[in-house]
């Protein structure tokens, strides 16, 4: 259960096509996350799946049955919502158990699940409270349990950690992380952080402008960027881009490497910059190198107990195994 | 953290605001008091605040005189009836303005509240004529249909306004839980809308209650609510200031115990839902 | 789901609208001899060189532009003594916010009567316990009666808008122009008055809503005597009481003129601020 197609479906507001034509199938049980500049038509895509936005043209299959023209209800479709759209009138119990409310389902069963749900995500102390009672990460868990007690065969999540702090974002990515492995059940999972990205998806789709870019596990994103835009957007810090002569050197128009694959040096390497800042993070230190004559700034990672500082002129080779090559278009040969 | 204010300023600012509130408030506790005069106490030089010979006798002599009880279930028929009938008419539009909006949903809501503007004694006698034909002179029906259709567009507003802010994304939630239109409109978008709706039908059954131009000019006898039975108490006949004293007391007093019980409400709907 | 709100009104717009510009081209008497035939534009002409015509604009001017201003003003005063700490705050927003559920006609007759009657009004008695000569309110000051009444009416209404969106300014903004020395006055100038432009709008469009279309108030104290005739009520005269049907839709014409140039302006306002 859970296996969602889409083809060739587009989506346009009057007279701008949000989403172009696009293939698209998530398999049984996948972790997929739509990643993609703000704008690029993420959350178009997935409220399509939903059945909130109605498809221009094209088709939608869940589990092999047309859904195209299906209204929401009826997806057997899941959604927890950026701002978590709880029923500020309900309380967490009865907002849990609308869903199944809505089904006509028994109270005993509808007691059951949400008893169960509520132990799951810990919110069994909460049960007899109002929405506008519960902190951020709190009212996140009661939207993630209205989704879990209807048992939908697939759940779609449009940028769910994006109002929590730092530290609840890096909880919570866990904890969803751990009921997809406890479920097994199909996730679409919208973000722009691409760490949530590369750490929960087992297949990433990399959106920009109502074009899917490229679609592949984290790793084989990270490792094989079919594109200059994939390339940049996927790692962090940035992938450098270098033009010119140097990238001529290796027969591209452009090269890319990333921070992590250059070597820093005090004495000798391929090319010579100054130190403009230097970030410490503990583990690690990234310096932002400018002068190289390659690109306005080129940023490389080292160790963290690597000691050069603003003003230091360093030297860095690149590991010549690691650059991407693309052409005058971008694209990587 | 606001700092600690002076027990002083506290203390001016009390008083202050205290003589103030009671000047504005000074005419209606002066008509109340005056009701329970006699005449000539109610014109003694010098004015009789207190201390005079409290008596109910206004008030018999003026339910004697003009029937107080008939204008009054005229009034709360016709402001009650208004009100509901526009709310029945007001949601639907409300709501589709407010969740499924167009290019043009700006431009027709300034329409709606525009025709507030259209001056009703330009439309007077046409109208007229038409109840004429209708058999809706001097009827109930007719004023209910009237004053529903000049507080139309308030109403509108005031229940865009606070749909307006309720966030779609509940809505939608809702329908992803399987709610149907109905199930969405029943259990969520009311209650949640119930606040907003409350001020919207408190406010409108005042300005209908106090509406004093149709009433005025389309009923004669039977259909006249209390801004009719008031004002035939504009000709002076001899002493009459404690009687129209009381009869003042009894056209204004269901409004006013209705704003006390439900002054949350009303100070919401009192904006019009304009300003948060 | 728009459509029956939007047809209830359009209806009601139109078909009197129609009516009146039908009348208005002829001359209709309905108690001496009824439908006289096709006239051109004679009713306009005649009702724009009649000599009640100008002073009846410049009084409806006067009237909405004094009522406006004072209760602006007032309003702001009183709203920022409202939102300053003090003890019963919310039993004074009570008394002041009264009057507005007060019927019109309640008002007018209650104010005429009983405080500005030249031998027993509670202003005379105050003029004479000055020392000074009562006066003849409604013949000598008709327009500064009506201004304060209707002013006394409406003051509530301003005054809630205005507190309720001085409530609303973040506290902080107040604190950070205090830390960069503003004083008092120019922390009202440059921080409370912009943020106040909304709610100032909300309360020129409503009023100026309710405002020109005023009678009751007329009706019940000078009956349009002593140079309170606003153009609502000349055209209520010659419709009503001459039965000049014809010339008084011409004079609906031009309040209709009157009034939709004022919502044109009013409304632009309006659109820009319902963005916000
Ligand atoms: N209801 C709508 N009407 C018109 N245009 C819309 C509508 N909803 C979205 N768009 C447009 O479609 C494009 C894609 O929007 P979408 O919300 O899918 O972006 P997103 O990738 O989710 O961005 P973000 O990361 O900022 O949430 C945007 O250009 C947006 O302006
Ligand atoms: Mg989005």
């Amino acid at each position: 259960m859970g296996r969602i197609v889409l083809d060739k479906v587009t989506k346009k507001f009057g007279h701008v096509e949000v989403i172009q034509p696009l293939d698209l199938t998530i398999e049984e049980g996948e972790f997929v996350v739509f990643v993609g500049p703000s704008g690029c038509g993420k959350s178009t895509l997935l409220r399509l799946i939903a059945g909130l936005e109605d498809v221009t043209s094209g088709e939608i299959y869940i589990d092999e049955s047309k859904a195209t023209e299906l209204p929401p209800a009826q997806r057997k479709l899941a959604m927890v919502f950026q701002s978590y759209a709880l029923y500020p009138h309900m309380s967490v119990r009865k907002n849990i158990a609308f869903p199944l409310k809505m089904a006509k389902m028994s109270q005993v069963e509808i007691d059951r699940r949400v008893n169960a749900a509520a132990d799951v995500l810990s919110l069994t102390d909460y049960l007899d409270r109002r929405p506008a009672q519960l902190s951020g990460g709190q009212r996140q868990r009661v939207a993630i349990g209205r989704a879990i007690v209807r048992e939908p065969s697939a759940f779609l999540f449009d940028e769910p950690l994006s109002n929590l702090d730092a530290a609840l974002r890096v909880g919570m990515r866990l904890e969803i992380s751990e009921l997809h492995a406890r479920l097994k059940t199909t996730m679409i999972y919208v973000t722009h952080d691409q760490v949530e990205a590369m750490t929960m998806a087992d297949k990433i789709v990399v959106l920009q402008g109502g074009v899917i870019e490229q679609v592949g596990s984290p790793l084989e994103l990270y490792r094989n960027p079919c594109n200059r835009f994939v390339a940049g957007f996927i790692g962090s810090p940035k992938m450098n881009f270098i033009e010119g002569d140097e990238a001529a050197n290796y027969g591209a128009h452009t090269i890319g490497i990333r921070p992590e694959h250059i070597v820093v040096s005090e004495s000798n390497g391929d090319w010579t910059g100054v130190i403009s800042v230097s970030e410490h993070l503990g583990s690690d230190t990234f310096f932002h190198v400018h002068g190289t004559g390659l690109a306005e700034t080129i940023t490389v990672r080292a160790d963290g107990e690597v000691a050069f500082k603003h003003g230091d002129t360093i030297h860095l080779s690149p590991r010549v195994e690691m650059i991407h090559k693309f052409d005058a278009k971008g694209l990587r040969v | 953290m606001a700092r600690a204010v002076t027990f002083n300023r506290k203390t001016g600012n009390t008083i202050l605001a205290w003589s103030i509130g009671l000047l504005i408030f000074f005419p209606i506790l002066w008509t109340i008091l005056t009701s329970f005069k006699t005449e000539g106490q109610a014109i003694a030089d010098p004015p009789l605040f207190l201390m005079f010979d409290w008596t109910l006798e206004n008030y018999a002599i003026v339910q004697e005189r003009s029937d107080y009880l008939r204008f009054l279930t005229n009034s709360i028929i016709i402001a009650g009836g208004s009100t509901l009938l526009g709310i029945v008419v007001a949601v639907p539009a409300a709501w589709s303005m407010a969740f499924v909006p167009s290019k043009r949903t700006k431009d027709i809501l300034l329409w709606m509240l525009s025709t507030k503007m259209l001056p009703a004694v330009g439309v007077l006698y046409p109208i007229y004529l038409i109840f004429i034909e209708l058999g809706l002179l001097d009827t109930k029906i007719g004023l209910v249909v009237v004053l529903m259709l000049i507080n139309l567009p308030i109403i509108v507003w005031m229940l865009y306004t606070y749909f307006r802010e309720i966030p779609s994304e509940i809505l939608e939630a809702a329908r992803m839980d399987g709610a149907s239109l109905r199930s969405e409109i029943l259990y969520v978008l009311t209650p949640m809308a119930i606040p907003g709706i409350a001020s919207t039908i408190l406010l409108n059954f005042i300005l209908a209650w106090n509406e004093a131009f149709w009433t005025l000019n389309l009923t004669a006898a039977k259909a006249a609510p209390l801004t009719a039975f008031i004002a035939s108490y504009s000709s002076p006949e001899g002493l009459f200031y404690a009687k129209l004293s009381a009869a003042s007391t009894m056209a204004i007093a269901p409004i006013l115990i209705l704003g006390w019980f439900s002054q949350k409400q009303l100070v919401r709907g009192l904006t019009f839902g304009a300003v948060k | 789901m728009m459509a029956p709100a939007v047809m209830l009104l359009l209806g009601w717009m139109l078909v009197p609208l129609i009516m009146t510009l039908y009348f208005s081209f002829k001359k209709y008497l309905p108690l001496r001899g009824g439908d006289l035939g096709w006239v051109g534009f004679d009713n306009y002409v005649r009702f724009v060189s009649s000599s009640s015509f100008w002073p009846s604009v410049s009084t409806t001017l006067i009237i909405v532009g004094g009522v406006l201003a004072i209760t602006l003003i007032l309003g702001t005063l009183l709203a920022l003594l409202l939102d300053q700490p003090m003890w019963g705050q919310g039993m004074v927003r009570i008394l002041v916010i009264a009057p507005f559920f007060v019927m019109p006609t309640v008002s007018a007759l209650v104010w005429k009567n009983m405080f500005m009657d030249a031998n027993y009004g509670l202003l005379s008695y105050l003029w004479e316990f000055f020392g000074a000569e009562p006066v003849q309110w409604m013949s000598q000051a008709s327009l500064i009666s009506i201004i304060t009444i209707v002013s006394w009416q409406w003051l509530p209404f301003a005054t809630l808008i205005l507190l309720t969106a001085i409530q609303s300014l973040d506290h902080e903004q107040l604190e950070a122009s205090e830390m960069d020395g503003a004083t008092t006055l120019k922390r009202f100038w440059y921080i409370i008055l912009p943020h106040l432009s909304r709610a100032i709008t909300v309360v020129l469009l409503i009023q100026t809503i309710f405002l020109l279309s005023i009678f009751a108030e007329i009706f019940v104290t000078t009956a349009g005597a002593f140079g309170s005739k606003t153009l609502t009520y000349l055209i209520f005269q010659r419709v009503l009481e001459s039965q000049n049907v014809g010339l008084g839709s011409a004079g609906g014409v031009y309040a209709i003129i009157l009034a939709n140039i004022v919502a044109i302006f009013l409304m632009r306002i309006v659109g820009q601020n319902l963005d916000k």
